[in-house]
């Protein structure tokens, strides 16, 4: 049920880029992301394509275990697609009714959508191969330098790694109470928009109230261990690049001089 | 009348890595009336199973049967069906949302589409069934304490008078005391109504009181199923699945062997008792 989404989820497999260091995969996915809009051409959009479906290879994540986070989104990608195909202004191609396709829509209604998904796909080839623990670590310890500037980098990072580790107890929740209030005959499905927005209540009542309940059971077991923020905390693995990391910063760095290359040439 | 499983597999996460095979193969006939105790080790499939008979989760092989007919066809009347397998999950106070007891209850028999007052009079009901005082109709549920809000949680399901009623871990995170309330309500209720019991537990303690029946799951598979004190024989097998037959069946296995002419089937602290008082008196 709601537990297959998968986006955000860490998927455990033994590959090459789960073990790179966060920090290269967060500067990775950004690299990649700034590329995505670089680039404006088909074999542009090749060339990001390919390198996705490397990272993907490499991964050793199956691809239709990706796909299936994706269906949630589907549904916003689709408004995006439907608005830029209807409401770009150009030389029309087809007409019906008082709605008009043009071709300049038709064209960044694609490139839209083509954007959108990899961006997708992208960030959550990131989450999937990333435990929430270590890509908090590495946000810390990338935002460093943003202490000096009173930027509360360590609790940002902190309130980033709580909220990543409560997605899916969360959505384990969720599906319990959900069957919990099916077998007293509940039903999420049928009805009109008004009696579906009624049929939530009995869902997410018990489920803030459960929310708040682990809230306060964590702020209370990390009192009891006496945490008391950044100041002076030592980590038990320090980051460290290692030379796979250094590697990948150089495979990155020239499929971005691609990118941009691409744009400027083509 | 009766509840049927045929060569029942489920396979969490099918077509992926991560695939748990949880229930392997499990063939069941739960005729009515029966007071079952469905036991096995944290991840033994219990939970999963009991998540079938109401048809929560479609076995990804097998079928099943109420009353002569598949659960999963098309034209089943699904909702019908949860009325008559009534499923009180584990820890189920965490269900209740209302603003008060009686409310709560009452949203079951009110999704059954019963009319008001049917739907009060069987709230009504169910909460004298559980033993609850009417003081406490009109409170919030999240004001009552933890043995009193599972028991509204257990009236939620018992006011859409199933048939079968199914608990999982009803006791868990109670004190004895209110452990012993809950188990005897249900065996109550067992008498007086005559409905069947599904009680799921990781403990022989608990169940071997009341069942007649015990299923013992290992692994996703059903290793035995048998009358109590027949289960208990076996165990030296049970503790080897991380289980453990009732503290009296050790003493009597234990007397037998130190060559006290006892027999071992006992399986209450009465029943040893008179064992022990006859082998004395020979």
């Amino acid at each position: 049920m709601i537990r297959d989404i998968t986006l955000g989820q860490y998927y455990q497999a033994e590959s090459v880029i789960h073990k790179l260091d966060p920090r290269v995969k967060l500067v990775a996915t950004i690299g990649f992301i700034i590329s995505l809009f670089v680039v404006d051409s088909w074999v542009g959009y090749v060339v990001a394509a390919l390198f996705l479906a490397c990272m993907i290879k490499l991964s050793k994540v199956p691809f239709g275990y990706m796909v299936k986070g994706m269906k949630a989104i589907v549904f916003i990608l689709m408004i995006t697609v439907v608005f830029n195909l209807f409401l770009t202004p150009g030389e029309p191609l087809v007409t019906f009714w008082k709605l008009t396709i043009t071709k300049e829509g038709l064209r960044i209604a694609v490139m839209m959508a083509v954007r959108l998904s990899f961006l997708i796909v992208g960030s959550s080839l990131m989450t999937l191969t990333t435990t929430p623990n270590s890509l908090t670590d590495g946000m810390e310890k990338l935002m460093g330098p943003l202490k000096y500037v009173k930027v509360p980098v360590h609790e940002v990072s902190m309130m980033m790694s709580i909220a990543l580790r409560f997605i899916p107890i969360l959505l384990e929740e969720t599906d319990k109470i959900m069957k919990a209030q099916i077998a007293r005959g509940a039903d999420f499905e049928s009805g009109n928009l008004v009696k579906k927005a009624k049929a939530m209540v009995p869902l997410l009542v018990p489920l803030f109230i459960s929310a708040f309940r682990r809230a306060n059971d964590l702020a209370m077991a990390m009192e009891a261990r006496c945490y008391r923020g950044g100041e002076h905390r030592t980590k038990m693995k320090p980051l460290r690049y290692r030379a796979a990391d250094r590697a990948a910063y150089g495979v990155l760095v020239l499929y971005f001089a691609g990118c941009v290359a691409i744009r400027v040439c083509l | 009348m009766s509840l049927i499983l045929d060569h029942v597999n489920y396979i969490y996460g099918e077509d992926t890595a991560l695939a748990v095979h949880a229930l392997k193969d499990i063939n069941l006939v739960i005729p009515d009336g029966q007071f079952i105790g469905l036991i096995g080790h944290t991840g033994s499939g219990k939970s999963t199973l009991v998540q079938h008979l109401n048809g929560l989760i479609r076995p990804t092989g097998g079928a099943i049967y109420y009353n002569g007919e598949d659960i999963h066809d098309k034209d089943y009347d699904k909702k019908k069906l949860r009325s008559k397998v009534g499923l009180v999950f584990q820890y189920p106070e965490h269900q209740l949302f209302e603003i008060d007891v009686f409310k709560d209850v009452c949203f079951g028999p009110k999704n059954l589409g019963l009319s008001q007052k049917e739907t009060e009079l069987r709230a009504y009901a169910a909460l004298k069934q559980v033993g609850l005082g009417d003081e406490y109709f009109y409170q919030s549920p999240f004001d009552l304490s933890g043995g009193q809000k599972r028991r509204v949680a257990i009236a939620g399901v018992l006011a859409m008078k199933p048939e079968i009623l199914i608990l999982d871990e009803p006791t868990a995170g109670l004190d004895p005391k209110g452990r012993d309330e809950i188990l005897d309500q249900i065996a109550k209720l067992k008498e007086e109504t005559g409905i069947t019991v599904i009680l799921v537990s990781h403990s022989m303690e608990d169940v071997a009181k009341y069942v007649e029946r015990i299923i013992v799951m290992n692994r996703g598979s059903v290793l035995y199923d048998d009358e109590p004190r027949q289960v208990f024989q076996h165990y030296k097998e049970l503790e080897q699945i991380g289980l453990a037959a009732p503290q009296v069946t050790y003493i009597m296995q234990a007397l037998a062997k130190r060559g006290m002419k006892v027999g071992t089937s006992a399986t209450t602290i009465q029943e040893a008792e008179q064992e022990i008082l006859r082998a004395l008196a020979h």
